[in-house]
C-alpha cells in the first residue's frame, strides 16, 4: 500500500482555484518533490497534508486512511518551515525535545533522542543556544532535527532551503540527501527551485495553476517534458514551430517553417498534420565550423550572433537561416580559453535525432 | 548651527519643566512643615504621618488597590483573548468593537455604564459595578498591546506547534503565552495604572458607600488643600513611576530579547 495517496484533492479560494483535482501517490521512503511557480498551489497541497488547511473535495489517505478530518497535531506527519519556525523562547535542546514531549515520552528516552538528534546534525556544541545565537544555515539543521527526531511517517519540507545563500544551499542539499537516506522517512518536499528539485528528488511532481502537468523521475521530466510548460519551466530550452509531415510509431518527420525536415523520436497520439513544437536542450545542440555537411539532413547552416561565457560552459547564440535563434552550449574544456567561435562565424548546427522531443500545442 | 541647537535645547528644556515643575513642586511641599502650601518652612514628615493616621484615607486606599488589581486582572485576561482573536480571525469588525471604548469620551461611558448597571442589570453601586466599569476601558488597552506584539510575530511559529504534536491548549501554554508574556504583562500594568487613578468613571459608578481614592482627595480638595494631600500624590506617583519603569524594562529589553528570531 502506498504511504500516502491524494484523491481528487480540490481546494478554492472564492473564485480562485488554488488546487485542482489532483492526484498523487507517495511511496515510503521517497523523496517527492512539488515543483511550480508561486501560486500553483504546491503550498496550498503541503498545508491539507500537514493538515492547516482542508480540501473542498477529495481524501488524503496515509497508510490506507483517510486524514482529511485529523487535527494536525494527531497527524504523524511534521512540517520543516520556510522560516524555521523555531520557538524563539527555548533553547536549540528544548526545540527538539518538544515533539517528544508532546507525545509523552519519558524523560530519559528524550535527552538520549534529543542527544542522537543533534549529533545526526553537527550540533551536539549548540544544546543550550537560543535561535536567535545561531546562523542561517544552524536554524535550517535544528528545523530538519526537530522535523525528524519524533520519527513522523512523513516530513514536509516547506521550500527550507529559499533563505539560503547559493553556496550553503549546496552544502544543505547534499546533507539532507544523506539525512534522508540516514532516516528512511518519506519526505515531501516543496520548491519552486528547479535544479533543487533535480537534484534531490527521486520524483517530481510539476505544478502550474493548481494542476499536476507531470509527475516523473527528474532525468524523465528533463529529457522528456510531457508540455510545453514543463519543458520552459525544468531548464532552459530551444523551441521551434513544427507540423507533423510523417508519423510512425519509432519517429516523427517534422517541417520547421523555413528550415526543412528533421526528425523526431515517436510519440503516441500524434498525427500528420499536426501542428506543435520541437523542443532539444542547448547541451544537445552541436556546433561545427565546416558546412561540408550541411546538405545531409537535419543540419543546419547560420551565424554565430552572440555568446554568453560563465566559466564551466559557454551559451552561443546561432541565427539561423529562417531567422530563428538557437542556443547551444559548449563545456569550456580548455582553461584560458572563453570561446571557440566568434561573432559572426559562419556554422552549423547539429543533434542527435533522439534527443529532441515533439509537443502537442 | 550652535544657536540652533542652542534653540532646540531651550525649547525642550521649558518643554520639560512645564511637564515636571509642577509634579517636583507637589513632592517638595509635601515635606514642608507648614500648612500652607506657598513657602518653604522647613523639613517634616508629618504630612505622611497623619496620611497614616486618616482611616477614612486608608480605607480609600485600600479600596482602590482592590479594584485596580481585580480590574487589571479581568481586563488583561479578556484583552489578551481579544488580542489573540483579532491576529487570528482578520475580522475587520472585530478591533472596531474592542478599540472603540477607548477612543470614547469618559464621561460619556461613565453615565452609560451608570445607566446600564442601574436600569439594564438592577445592580447595587459599589465596589463591583467600579471593577466592571474599570475592566471595560481598560480591555482595549490590553488587547492593543498584545495585537501590536503577535502582528510582530512569525505565524508559523504557532502551527509549529500544532505540527509537532500540541494540542490548541498545550500550544497556547507552551508556545503562545510565553511569547507574547511581555505584552501581557506590560498591559496588566497599564490597566493597573489607568485603573487606580481613573476619576470620571469611577465617579459615576461607585455609588454612596466605599470611599475611593482619586475621589477622596478630590473631596479633601474641596475642604481645603493641605499637604496632607502632597502626601498621597506622590506616594501614588511614586507607585506609577515604579509600574512604568517596570513595563518599559519589559517592553524594550529582557524578553524581547530572546523572543526575536
Amino acid at each position: 500500500m502506498a504511504l500516502l495517496e491524494i484523491r481528487d484533492v480540490t481546494r478554492r479560494f472564492g473564485d480562485f482555484t488554488a488546487v485542482n483535482n489532483v492526484n498523487i501517490t507517495i511511496e515510503k521512503g521517497e523523496f517527492f518533490t512539488l515543483l511550480g511557480p508561486s501560486g500553483c498551489g504546491k503550498t496550498t497541497l503541503l498545508r491539507m497534508i500537514a493538515g492547516f488547511d482542508l480540501p473542498d473535495s477529495g481524501q488524503i489517505l496515509l497508510d490506507g486512511i483517510n486524514i482529511v478530518n485529523m487535527p494536525p497535531e494527531k497527524r504523524p506527519i511534521h512540517t520543516v518551515f520556510q522560516s524555521y519556525a523555531l520557538f524563539p523562547h527555548m533553547t536549540v535542546a528544548g526545540n527538539i525535545a518538544f515533539p517528544l514531549k508532546m507525545s509523552g515520552k519519558m524523560p530519559d528516552e528524550i535527552r538520549s533522542r534529543v542527544r542522537e538528534s543533534l549529533d545526526n546534525v553537527h550540533l551536539s556544541s549548540f544544546a543550550n543556544r537560543f535561535p536567535h545565537e545561531l546562523s542561517g544555515g544552524q536554524k535550517q539543521r535544528v528545523a530538519f532535527a526537530r522535523g525528524l527526531v519524533n520519527r513522523p511517517r512523513l516530513l514536509l519540507l516547506d521550500e527550507p532551503l529559499g533563505a539560503l545563500d547559493a553556496k550553503l544551499r549546496e552544502e544543505m542539499q547534499i546533507e539532507l540527501i544523506n539525512l534522508q537516506q540516514e532516516v528512511g522517512v518519506t519526505f515531501v518536499f516543496v520548491t519552486h527551485a528547479q535544479n533543487e528539485a533535480l537534484a534531490l528528488s527521486h520524483r517530481i511532481a510539476v505544478m502550474n495553476q493548481g494542476n499536476i502537468e507531470q509527475i516523473d523521475e527528474p532525468s524523465k521530466i528533463y529529457g522528456f517534458p510531457r508540455n510545453r510548460f514543463v519543458a520552459n519551466f525544468i531548464g532552459k530550452i530551444n523551441m521551434m514551430d513544427v507540423q507533423v509531415l510523417e508519423a510512425t510509431y519509432s519517429h516523427l518527420k517534422l517541417i520547421v517553417a523555413g528550415l526543412g525536415e528533421v526528425t523526431a523520436p515517436g510519440k503516441e497520439g500524434v498525427k500528420a498534420g499536426d501542428k506543435g513544437i520541437m523542443a532539444i536542450r542547448p547541451e544537445q545542440v552541436q556546433i561545427l565550423h565546416h558546412a561540408e555537411e550541411a546538405e545531409v539532413k537535419g543540419h543546419f547552416p547560420g551565424k554565430v550572433h552572440d555568446y554568453l561565457y560563465v566559466g564551466n560552459v559557454t551559451t552561443y547564440i546561432v541565427e539561423l537561416a529562417n531567422g530563428i535563434r538557437i542556443e547551444a552550449l559548449l563545456p569550456n574544456s580548455t582553461a584560458g580559453r572563453a570561446k571557440f567561435f566568434e561573432v559572426g562565424d559562419s556554422v552549423v548546427v547539429t543533434w542527435q535525432h533522439d534527443a529532441s522531443t515533439f509537443l502537442n500545442d | 548651527m550652535q544657536s540652533r541647537n542652542f534653540g532646540l535645547w531651550l525649547v525642550a528644556a521649558l518643554v520639560y519643566a512645564f511637564l515636571y515643575i509642577p509634579l517636583v513642586i507637589v513632592v517638595v511641599y509635601s515635606f514642608n512643615d507648614s500648612k500652607l502650601n506657598t513657602e518653604w518652612v522647613g523639613f517634616t514628615l508629618f504630612w505622611y504621618e497623619a496620611l497614616f493616621n486618616n482611616k477614612e484615607m486608608l480605607i480609600a486606599a485600600r479600596n482602590s488597590l482592590i479594584i485596580a488589581v481585580s480590574a487589571s486582572i479581568c481586563a488583561t485576561v479578556l484583552g489578551t483573548m481579544a488580542g489573540l482573536a483579532i491576529h487570528r480571525y482578520k475580522l475587520k469588525v472585530l478591533p472596531i468593537l474592542v478599540f472603540t471604548p477607548i477612543a470614547m469620551p469618559e464621561i460619556l461611558l461613565g453615565v452609560s455604564l451608570l445607566l446600564f448597571f442601574l436600569q439594564v442589570l438592577n445592580l447595587t453601586l459599589g465596589m463591583v459595578s467600579i471593577i466592571i466599569a474599570h475592566t471595560t476601558f481598560c480591555i482595549g488597552f490590553v488587547t492593543i498591546i498584545v495585537w501590536a506584539r503577535l502582528q510582530g510575530m512569525n505565524w508559523s511559529v504557532f502551527e509549529a506547534a500544532r505540527d509537532l504534536g500540541a494540542s490548541p491548549w498545550q500550544s497556547f501554554r507552551l508556545v503562545t503565552l510565553p511569547l507574547i508574556m511581555p505584552a501581557v504583562v506590560a498591559g496588566a500594568l497599564m490597566s493597573f495604572i489607568l485603573s487606580i487613578d481613573d476619576f470620571v468613571i469611577t465617579f459615576f459608578t461607585k455609588g454612596v458607600g466605599e470611599p475611593i481614592l482619586p475621589i477622596q482627595i478630590y473631596t479633601m480638595i474641596k475642604v481645603s488643600i493641605t499637604p496632607e494631600v502632597n502626601a498621597i500624590s506622590t506616594l501614588l506617583m511614586l507607585l506609577t513611576l515604579v509600574m512604568i519603569i517596570i513595563a518599559t524594562m519589559l517592553d524594550s529589553g529582557v524578553l524581547r530579547g530572546e523572543a526575536k528570531q
